[in-house]
């Protein structure tokens, strides 16, 4: 079933063009559902395109495959809570990967292929790759889903051990270069599968949303290293597109959180601060209150801005959240939304669940654009969010200085709502909650949300 | 002629490094969740790469090659599938407020 190369070549750079589209109407939230709609109709294109390119395709096999996998897609798709967003991308990320893998392998085991010496190299890189973003996705996964402790994994001699790690896979991949040997390919394919993990489990849930969109990035670049050893241009560009996506995001990322991706890499955050802080000596005290007398705040206030954080996923509250909102705003009262970059376990992680709730576009505002709004307003209620309004990011010689914060604590009532006064995840202790215009409410958010609103009637 | 064609993929790569940073520089931190789960469907292109692999070898249906093949067809599908369902699903939730941004827009512009 083969056509003439220059149609297929076209097809295969519309859909590439396609999904720039995609990405671009990505840009407002009014343009992002026919970019979506783009990207469907260059992947079809180029699946399609694929079975007149193929020779000796098992057009059987890969369309029940295809069926499979489309049932299991869009079952996944139409189940998966809002809360659980950062699972199901950590899940798909280790899927592109092991995909980048099978195929590589199949490649090398396939006796009707000749490997020239380049392609080797292109066939090493987008396994290593493939390898170590299943692995370290695969434990990204297990982190963020609870299965394994999202505490930092650290022993002695861990660089050292992926410096090791690291040169062996090299080795495994000279050798398979010098002798196109499958052993030597499948022990480099090994080897990276290890290094995906030791590479992820320094890493602690603090740094969550850089350590997703870095998978992101790499899930692009494997998919570009097949495309170089295909020599197909539509994986390229949609690989370096991806990748150059995830890039920006650990960046964004990474700013937000005033670190740098090595020292995200190295990993650690958080082990070493609980130390450092916890010798303050004196007993400090804080006000708590409860839900009617924040009811009674927020009620009589002019403007109230919400800062909401991982407890707010965690307990599922945005809906109460919303409908607390709306209570507010037929009372007169002014609300808005902060969002902290950070905030989430995935960027953009907040912004899904208020819209999962209904809550309005324009009611949701960034950090740049109310920072300076806070000393104006009556009420902040921060729920389930922690590091992100920490006033210590001010102060020289905090783990966290330098980190942009909202600054909830220029306002003229603070109300916290946390499970218990356990410290965030970069374990340090928060001044806010501690300050004189500050009340605290324990409990879990969704509970506390609802008395909340029950109260205001 | 192999390295003139590495040369040109190459050329190929760097060059959509620039538009992809172009292109997402623009999109809306609000937005971020969505882009991650588009680009995971967009990763699925290595669909073409898991199809070109499901081939019957010297007239040999089962092979290592064609089973491994067929296993990364069905991953790459749940990602493509998935990622864009997941992405519409989500894009739907912002849409709601769709009527009322068009609306401020309008009155600022008449402004």
């Amino acid at each position: 079933m083969t056509i003439n190369p220059n149609i297929t070549s076209a097809a295969y750079l519309i859909s590439a063009v396609l999904f720039i589209f995609s990405l671009k109407g990505l840009a407002s939230p009014t343009s992002a559902r026919l970019g979506n709609t783009l990207g469907m109709v260059g992947m079809a294109i180029a699946a399609i395109t694929t079975f007149f390119v193929g020779h000796n395709l098992i057009i059987p096999l890969i369309a029940g495959a295809i069926v499979l996998g489309a049932i299991v897609g869009t079952l996944a798709a139409k189940r998966v809570q809002m809360t659980k967003m950062p699972e199901l991308v950590a899940l798909m990320h280790s899927f592109v990967g092991l995909s980048a893998v099978l195929i590589a392998i199949a490649a090398v085991f396939n006796s009707g292929e000749n490997h020239t010496s380049v392609q080797r190299i292109e066939l090493f890189i987008g396994a290593f790759i493939g390898a170590i973003t299943f692995t370290a996705s695969v434990v990204a996964f297990g982190k963020l889903s609870g299965k394994f402790g999202s505490k930092p994994v650290i022993f002695k001699g861990q660089h050292l051990l992926n410096l090791l790690l690291a040169l062996l896979m090299l080795g495994f991949g000279i050798l398979f270069y010098l002798q196109g040997n499958q052993v030597a390919f499948l022990a480099m394919c090994g080897v990276a599968l290890i290094l995906g993990v030791t590479l992820i489990v320094p890493i602690g849930g603090a740094d969550m949303p850089v350590v997703v969109s870095m998978l992101n990035s790499y899930s692009g670049w494997a998919a570009a290293g097949i495309g170089f050893t295909l020599n197909n241009p539509v994986l390229i560009i949609a690989g370096a597109c991806v990748g150059s996506s995830g890039a920006i995001l650990s960046y964004i990322m990474c700013k937000a959180m005033n670190r740098s991706i090595i020292a995200v890499m190295l990993g650690g955050f958080g082990a070493e601060a609980n130390a450092a802080d916890s010798g303050d000596g004196t007993q400090k005290t804080v006000k708590s209150g409860s839900a009617d007398d924040v009811a009674f705040l927020m009620g009589n206030a002019d403007t109230v801005i919400i800062v909401p954080g991982y407890g707010l996923a965690v307990s599922r509250a945005q809906h109460a959240l919303q409908e607390l909102t709306t209570k507010l705003i037929a009372k007169g009262v002014n609300v808005k939304y902060a969002i902290h970059p950070v905030a989430g376990r995935m960027p953009g992680h907040m912004n899904v669940l208020l819209a999962e709730a209904d809550v309005p576009y324009e009611q949701v505002v960034e950090m740049e654009d109310v920072n300076n709004e806070f000393g104006q307003t009556d009420v902040v209620f921060v729920i389930g969010a922690n590091d992100v309004v920490n006033p210590a990011a001010k102060k020289p010689g905090s783990a966290i200085y330098g980190m942009p914060i909202l600054e909830a604590y220029k306002a003229k009532t603070i109300i916290v709502n946390k499970r218990s006064m356990a410290a965030g995840y970069a374990g340090l202790d928060n001044e806010l909650f501690y300050l004189d215009k500050t009340m605290m409410v324990f409990g879990d958010a969704k509970h506390v949300v609802e008395s909340i609103a029950k109260a205001i009637d | 002629m192999t390295d003139l064609l590495t040369m040109q993929n190459i050329t190929i790569f760097v060059l959509a490094i620039f538009v992809g940073y172009h292109v997402v520089w623009t999109v809306t931190p609000a937005l971020h969740t969505p882009l991650m789960s588009v680009t995971n469907a967009i990763s699925g292109i290595v669909i073409v790469g898991a199809m070109l692999q499901t081939v019957t070898i010297d007239s040999e249906t089962l092979s290592l090659t064609s089973i491994l093949g067929a296993i990364a067809v069905f991953l790459t599908s749940i990602n493509i599938f998935g990622g864009f369902l997941v992405t519409r699903r989500m894009l739907e939730m912002f849409k709601k407020k769709e009527p009322k941004t068009i609306e401020a827009k309008v009155i600022g512009v008449k402004h």
